[in-house]
């Protein structure tokens, strides 16, 4: 909703007056309903008219038939396994790695001092650029698939973690001091939960990120996943499965951000209490 | 003698910045007895955070020490609970689980804990808030748990650095009653900084003027007031005139 007058705005910000849930569910799936019948109605258009192969634009339940028809073929769920276990590695020793590394050096100036320079060096280059040398490095095995995502998705987590620790309020560190805190104390009672949300900040932009690249390497030298399923519709022109399968990708990466959600509301209750 | 709680012996403290050493505290001696109730006072600037500050371990002295109990401060330590201006508290934590801190850290068993936390939530009002977090409260219910969680830890000294300097003018003075009808119950030593004279004479024992920039000690005014005080009594009105008297002729020196 367009916000019209300054009082509305000094009332809800520029979001708005927030939808009761079951209001906002039901625009949500009224916009994705509509989507689908403007999909469906090109598609159905193209059929009838042909201005050019029908093949190139497959209506939804073409789409929907082709992953059904890998679905009952039992081949589907191996695909989407494949994608779903590189990722969850991948990503899970990334978090870990980034997290455990962050929180060193956000507290230790001299850990900081090692491994930042380097970070900043490697991050803006595209994840991308380097798939080619992981490739000769680690070869086209598992192995190079999830450790690919482990480094691509490692520098957005470090870089959030090691700044909610830079950006701690010093006074609480005093506070804590004074209540009889020592240094584990403050690690894990201070340090820990005041850093924790940018830490889950930068979990969300992992598992976003560990979508997005896994789908390349999938690409190249890869017998299964998602990513093998659209490289092997263009090989052999099926369209309905290269548009499947990226639907899958969307709906998993949208699970995944909204696994993260869900633990940030919880975890973070404090923020936004009731 | 009476134990003395806090001795303060030739302490100075400077600040370098940009190359330049600017002092903020000169040569002070102070001896706080047991149980005492002592307000800093002075114009902004004259040191007397920086004073508390050091007390409470955060920053080293200079010059001279500072002894709690007859040992030399090195740093923050649980006998010396401390209230913030800006209230510090927890933001992840809930009014209880704030109040709960320190005897966390202490390892108390669980059923003290909930006793403990119970009894200093009543006594600063907070009961019916107890599940709330920090992001709920106002800033005056924000500095009752704060001063609730300087007492659970149950500290022999409490530093209060302005606690009730970002209060509303009312919220101020019902704190104010508070804090005296608790140290009553409490009976601790009390290190209060203020640049206000009326709050000053209405809680210490003893009132210490600073000079302006570096702080010096100007004078100590003993307030012989009964415990429960009249803001409206003529000798209270006394002390504040001779007191705000005092702190005049430093805040003239700032801006000649």
């Amino acid at each position: 909703m367009l916000l019209t007058s300054v009082p509305a705005m000094m009332e809800w910000g520029l979001h708005g007056e927030p939808l009761p849930p079951a209001r906002a569910l039901r625009w949500r799936l009224a916009a994705l309903l509509v989507f689908v019948l403007l999909w469906s109605f090109a598609g159905g258009l193209v059929q009838l008219t042909r201005p050019f192969n029908p093949l190139f634009l497959p209506a939804p339940w073409v789409v929907l038939g082709a992953m059904v028809e890998l679905a009952t073929k039992g081949q589907l769920w191996q695909h989407v396994g494949a994608t779903l276990e590189r990722v969850v590695i991948g990503f899970a020793a990334a978090a870990v790695l980034a997290v455990a590394l962050g929180l060193l050096a956000g507290q230790l100036r001299l850990v900081r001092n090692v491994v930042e320079p380097v970070v900043e060096l490697l991050r803006p280059i595209p994840p991308l650029a380097v798939l080619p040398m992981f490739i000769v490095w680690v070869g086209i095995g598992e192995g190079s698939k999830i450790g690919f995502i482990t480094y691509a998705t490692f520098f957005p987590m470090f870089v959030t973690t090691v700044h909610g620790v830079t950006q701690l309020d010093v006074r609480l560190l005093r506070a804590a001091q004074s209540l009889g805190a020592g240094r584990s104390a403050l690690f894990f009672r201070v340090i820990l939960p005041a850093a924790l949300p940018e830490i889950l900040t930068g979990l969300r932009l992992g598992v976003a990120l560990a979508f997005f690249v896994i789908v390349i390497s999938e690409f190249i030298g890869a017998e299964q996943g998602l990513g093998y399923l659209i490289n092997d519709g263009r090989n052999f022109f099926l369209v309905p499965q290269m548009l499947g399968a990226a639907v899958l990708l969307g709906l998993l990466g949208y699970a995944g951000n909204a696994a993260v959600r869900l633990l940030e509301r919880r975890v973070l209750r404090w923020q936004r209490p009731r | 003698m009476t134990a003395m709680a806090i001795q303060v012996r030739g302490l100075s403290r400077s600040f370098v910045a940009g190359g330049r050493t600017t002092p903020a505290l000169l040569d002070i001696d102070l001896d706080i007895a047991d149980r005492e109730f002592v307000c800093l006072l002075g114009p902004s600037g004259c040191g007397k955070s920086t004073l508390l500050n050091v007390v409470a371990g955060f920053l080293r002295p200079s010059a001279g020490e500072v002894l709690v109990n007859g040992r030399p401060v090195t740093g923050p330590g649980a006998d010396r609970g401390v209230v913030f201006q800006e209230y510090v508290l927890f933001p992840w934590l809930t009014v209880a689980g704030n109040v709960e801190f320190g005897l966390r850290l202490q390892g108390a068993p669980s059923d003290d804990r909930r006793r403990t936390v119970a009894r200093y939530l009543e006594l600063v009002g907070l009961t019916a808030h107890a599940a709330k977090f920090p992001v709920q409260l106002s800033g005056g219910m924000k500095q009752r748990v704060a001063i609730a969680r300087a007492l659970a830890n149950n500290p022999a000294i409490i530093l209060m650095d302005e606690p009730f300097g970002a209060l509303d003018a009312q919220t101020r003075e019902v704190l104010q009653d508070e804090l005296g009808r608790i140290q009553r119950v409490e009976h601790k030593t009390v290190l209060f900084v203020t640049h206000s004279i009326r709050e000053a004479v209405y809680l210490a024992d003893r009132v210490v003027v600073m000079t302006s920039a570096p702080g010096r000690i100007k004078q100590v005014v003993a307030i012989k007031l009964p415990d429960i005080r009249d803001r409206f009594a003529p000798e209270f009105t006394q002390y504040e005139s001779e007191i705000t008297r005092m702190v005049k002729e430093e805040v003239a020196k700032v801006h000649e």
